[in-house]
């Protein structure tokens, strides 16, 4: 037998399929198509958690996603675990290890109950006021211990080992939602031939249905008539049926997001299916189905094991053929619970009585009551319960007070009323609207392509709701494009179910002269008094309620006590509900694990690599890597026993003393094409471009419009009508979006064309006094002598046979070439330059060296020695910007005031005293280290590296008005010690720039 | 994500197809060089922020690779059109139903 409560005949599981499980050690067994926690009553277990702040005994509030309190880690035989998953949708498979939470050393003897008789200093807003003073001890002491002693669950250390796959997915009609309005909404629409998704987030369809064993359908009972309309829908071509899958984001323009839980019920998924599925979809319509949630009586002491939700009680019973307990107590405000009593009581469970809030009672409902030998008290309250870890009675009295009476029970089930699931319909962004009528929160008027029907339309009547969703399911085909009407009809259908009767807010006995302890949000710990005590001193808006109390702030998002907070504000205002009004419903409706939502998008697949076509050589070379932006650079290439440094320095020297190859290919490049091509450049670079000869190159500098440098870059002419622009690495993107920018909307005349070629050549650059030894044999139809191909030009011919453009360039101040050939055939041109390169007694160069060189020459690097606040000025750049020229972009905003106002920061080399230390890049510097703290700080250090070929460290920097200050002393305070330095130029080697040249 | 209508490719393509590229109808001064710092920052640094319709440019990325202007409202996500750069500005007027349509679309 699963289960001491478990009755034989009830539900609708098959006995005989069981399986076992343990919780928090205990080995149990419990029944294919239990939830964890409909085994767990089966087993006799109420007691679940301990709460968040006061960990008191919690037992299972429902039987859906709204459970604020069975929180439970689950894990399976592996190592890893997944936290906070609500018991009454987690499905027991074999060999389920299921923990409780929030407890130590155990669930029945806990010591952070303790917390609980401190409680008056954990009323509403503690943080905020007990453990201000002193304000270190927040820090060190009050939160940790917080932390620790308040919580949920832990989370698993380990990387997740599963699966998650996702779909995009268009369709004419999503219905979200298998319940009874759901399934005949789909049903209508999918008749036309439109194409329609429904979901639901069960593992079967029905909804309500589950427990409302008394509505019956086309003759059968609902839920077997659900599955037979499931299965009819799910044979249908055009028609996907998804179950366990729930919709947690209503988007714009209709596109709701889905997850589907695809293994998590299985004790040994197959690998290769997923864990769970995000399926996002984009609707013509969409028709929100989402039933109602049953709210919880607020009174005193509610929130014993064993009182939950009568509509749970109802589907433990009817569904899973559980009992709640062996003599149960009701307590309602609403004549649903009645259902759950007589179902109760007819399968042989003792109901020692009904207790109803309310005076007005339907004449019929008693009848039935009092012939099933259930004793009904209306106009009566339950104010307050006893018993430790389960319930074990409650005290009843008249309403307005009275003589009390005590009725033994092991459970209380409980309804107030029913809330209307309007999560998705907000999330799309619709307003609701209070029904003074029937005292709830409905929807208003669509924002999107959508239409609400059923109990979430607040439409409570069984007629009304089968005519309204047949319609519901015709007109959203109609409206998605398909005019047949389907000729679908609803089917008959009559129910005993009642939902009438609401209560909201605390319930008799629990008001504001009391100060008994009555739980709204039973998972953040929200009592009555706490919500009072927040409108008490002041939070007026029901947000400011809502964070000073964190009622609804819980996983749970209040779904049970949102409304109940409301009302209690609003009473203390003494204001309407609705004007009082509702707090934001945010997605996601459930929590969605972080696996669903990243999906394939976690490790290689987080961010594209990129590498470029000569990788592999580099790999074989033993270059270590470096990233940069989404590329693999080669950083340096240690030989046997090499550390950093000294690979760098022996680079650094090679390449001055030999030479060097250098993988240049990341480079950013743009060919810019088109009889107006030099005009356009002229309006994007700062100097000019009409008098470059083709076979020429120049160095240009854009800025953005308002002044500042924004790239740089070699431009080299190629032709009369066709430039070959190069950009920093990481800015090639960008520059190629700028240039379009003004190339489409501002400068839409000019005839040019602009093409990323970064991907299409590869690049090495060759440099040294023996490159052009090392290139000379490969070259064809190109002349490379000093005199035929001065610095700073470029030709076309073949490099090993490969079409090439060769430029004569130089990134080092050495004599230099880059080779550009075609992406394919880099690797092969790359590895025959080396061969010979290596003969030569050249080497190898990666990123690090490549910037000491250009740093011992003062080149700057755009985005390293600028910020986006450098001017060319600042740069030392004024030579490169045209004076004669009507425009350009950034031509105004360079001359705004404080562009060229005096005091700006200038770039400028740094030598320190000791030529041995080498600075921090990013370093602050003072004019006088002695000035009090905190000092004036007037530049920083932009770049700084050990220079070999200077037997000293260089830096560059940005000092206001640096360039005045040279020869002069400044100081970098660090941490130990104050590093005098001297401002320079930039230049630090070769000053007379005659290598280039060679 | 957005279901964005491009108007040179004729298609409602997703967003990530897209890139959004700042205010529309922003018109660069000419002679730029010789303008007021006054007129600089109103042309550069002041935009609209409104809560309602917004006039805003577009460019389709990862499809044409061309800008465009479209009409969005900001409280709703929804777009009310999309045109061609270099088209003049839409005028946008709002029903009775309080949706907003291009003016002389009507319902």
């Amino acid at each position: 037998m699963s289960g001491t409560n478990r009755i034989a005949g009830k539900g609708r599981l098959v006995p005989a399929r069981t399986v076992s499980f343990t919780f928090d050690g205990r080995r149990l067994t419990g029944v294919e198509g239990d939830t964890l926690a409909s085994a767990l009553i089966a087993n006799g277990i109420h007691l679940t958690g301990r709460s968040f702040k006061y960990h008191r005994p919690r037992g299972i509030l429902s039987a859906g996603p709204e459970e604020p309190n069975a929180l439970i880690d689950i894990s399976r035989s592996s190592n890893t675990h997944t936290p906070n998953v609500r018991a009454t949708v987690q499905e027991v498979f074999e060999g389920m290890t299921a923990q409780s939470q929030n407890r130590w050393p155990s669930l029945s003897f806990d010591v952070g109950a303790v917390n609980n008789l401190f409680s008056p200093i954990f009323a509403a807003g503690f943080y905020y006021k007990t453990f201000m003073w002193p304000k270190a001890a927040w820090k060190h002491f009050y939160e940790p211990n917080i932390r620790a002693a308040a919580g949920l669950g832990v989370s698993p250390k380990e990387p997740d080992p599963d699966r998650y796959a996702n779909r995009f997915i268009h369709c004419d009609v999503l219905v979200v939602g298998g319940g009874i309005a759901g399934l005949i909404a789909a049903r209508a629409a999918a008749e036309t031939g439109a194409s329609v998704v429904v979901c639901d987030e069960q593992p079967e369809l029905g909804g309500a249905l589950h427990h409302e064993i008394d509505t019956r359908i086309d003759g059968q009972e609902g839920f077997v008539w659900a599955q037979e309309i499931g299965s009819e829908l799910a044979g249908m071509d055009n028609v996907r049926v998804l179950t366990r899958t729930t919709a947690f984001a209503y988007q714009a323009q209709n596109m709701v997001d889905l997850v589907e839980r695809v293994s998590e019920h299985f004790a040994n998924p197959d690998k290769l299916v997923p864990r769970e599925r995000l399926w996002q979809v984009r609707a013509r319509r969409v028709i929100v189905a989402t039933g109602a949630i049953e709210r919880h009586m607020v009174f005193a002491q509610n929130d014993r094991p064993g009182i939950m939700l009568a509509s749970a009680a109802r589907t433990y019973l009817n569904h899973y053929g559980v009992a709640v307990g062996s003599n149960v107590a009701v307590y309602t405000a609403n004549d649903s619970a009645y259902r759950a009593a007589f179902d109760l009581k007819q399968a042989g469970i003792a109901v020692p009585v009904i207790v109803d809030a309310r005076s007005d009672v339907d004449a019929g409902l008693l009848a039935e009551a009092e012939a099933l030998g259930i004793q009904v008290l209306t106009d009566h309250a339950v104010v307050d319960t006893k018993g430790g870890l389960r319930l074990k009675s409650v005290r009843i009295e008249r309403v307005g007070g009275g003589k009390s009476r005590t009725v033994e029970a092991d459970a209380l089930i409980m309804s107030a009323g029913w809330t209307p699931t309007l999560h998705l319909y907000s999330q799309s962004r619709a307003k609701v609207v209070w029904d003074e009528e029937s005292a709830r929160f409905l929807p208003g008027k669509a924002v999107q392509e959508m239409v609400t029907i059923g109990a979430c339309n607040g439409t409570d009547a069984l007629d009304a709701l089968l005519e309204e969703a047949a319609n519901a399911g015709m007109e959203a085909a109609r409206l998605a494009g398909f005019a047949g009407a389907s000729g679908y009809r609803a089917p008959d259908a009559e129910s005993l179910t009642s939902r009438r009767g609401a209560l909201m807010g605390a319930a008799p006995g629990a008001g504001p002269e009391t100060t008994v302890k009555a739980f709204v949000d039973y998972q953040n710990d929200v009592t009555a008094k706490d919500i009072r005590l927040a409108v008490r001193e002041g939070m007026h808006s029901i947000e400011h309620v809502k964070r000073f109390t964190t009622n609804g702030m819980a996983t749970d998002q209040g779904k049970t006590s949102n409304i109940h907070g409301l009302a209690i504000a609003a009473d203390m205002l003494d204001k309407p509900i609705p004007q009082v009004g509702l707090t934001t419903f945010r997605l996601p409706y459930t929590p969605v694990t972080f696996g669903a939502i990243v999906n394939h998008g976690r490790d290689r697949l987080f961010d594209p690599t990129r590498k470029t076509a000569i990788h592999k050589s580099h790999e074989a070379l033993g270059a270590v890597f470096e990233d940069v932006g989404q590329w693999k650079r080669p950083w340096y290439y240690p030989k046997a026993g090499e550390t950093m440094h000294a690979a760098v320095d022996r680079e650094c020297r090679t390449v001055r003393e030999t030479a060097g190859l250098f993988d240049a290919s990341t480079l950013g490049k743009i060919e810019v094409v088109g009889p107006d091509a030099a005009k356009f450049l002229d309006l994007i670079y700062t100097n000019g471009w009409q008098k470059l000869a083709p076979g020429r190159c120049k160095y240009g500098i854009m800025l953005r419009e308002d002044g500042f440098i924004y790239d740089d870059g070699v431009v080299g002419r190629i032709a009369e009508d066709r430039f070959h622009v190069t950009t920093t690495t990481g800015g090639a993107p960008r520059v190629l979006h700028h240039m379009e920018d003004y190339l489409q909307t501002e400068f839409p005349d000019l005839r040019v064309w602009l093409t990323s070629t970064t991907d299409q050549w590869s690049v090495i650059a060759v440099q040294g006094p023996k490159a052009r030894e090392i290139i000379a044999p490969f070259v064809e139809g190109i002349d490379i002598s000093n005199e035929a191909i001065p610095h700073m030009s470029v030709r076309e011919g073949t490099v090993c046979g490969a079409p090439a453009r060769l430029f004569r360039m130089s990134f080092t101040g050495e004599l230099g070439f880059e080779v550009n050939v075609p992406a394919d055939y880099g690797r092969a041109v790359w590895d025959a330059l080396w061969a010979r390169a290596q003969d030569l007694g050249a080497c190898t160069y990666g990123t690090e060296t490549m910037h000491v060189l250009r740093a011992e020459k003062g080149y700057i690097i755009v985005g390293q020695d600028t910020d986006g606040t450098v001017t060319a000025d600042d740069a030392g750049l004024s030579w490169a910007v045209a004076k004669s020229k009507p425009d350009f972009v950034g031509i105004r905003g360079m001359k705004r005031p404080d562009l060229v106002a005096s005091g700006r920061k200038q770039l400028v080399g740094l030598l320190t005293a000791d030529p041995k230390q080498v600075l921090e890049e990013g370093a602050q510097i003072v004019a006088d280290p002695n000035q009090p703290v905190p000092m004036k700080m007037i530049g920083h250090v932009t770049s700084s590296y050990w220079s070999e070929n200077c037997g000293r460290s260089i830096a560059m920097a940005v000092v206001a008005d640096g360039r005045a200050l040279m020869g002069k002393t400044l100081y970098v305070p660090m941490p130990h010690e104050v590093i005098k330095v001297e401002v320079t130029d930039t230049v630090f080697f070769d000053k007379e720039g005659d290598r280039i040249n060679g | 994500m957005l279901l964005i209508h491009c108007p040179y490719c004729g298609e409602d393509r997703p967003e990530l197809e897209f890139r959004h590229a700042g205010e529309a109808h922003v018109v660069r001064p000419d002679p730029i060089s010789e303008i007021s710092d006054e007129e600089f920052e109103a042309y550069f640094f002041i935009r609209d922020n409104p809560k309602g319709l917004t006039y805003e440019r577009w460019r389709h990325m990862h499809g044409c690779a061309r800008f465009f202007n479209a009409v969005r409202d900001t409280v709703s996500d929804k777009f009310v059109t999309t045109y061609k750069a270099g088209n003049p500005k839409v005028e946008i007027e709002r029903g009775e139903d309080g949706i907003a349509r291009v003016k002389g679309d009507g319902q």
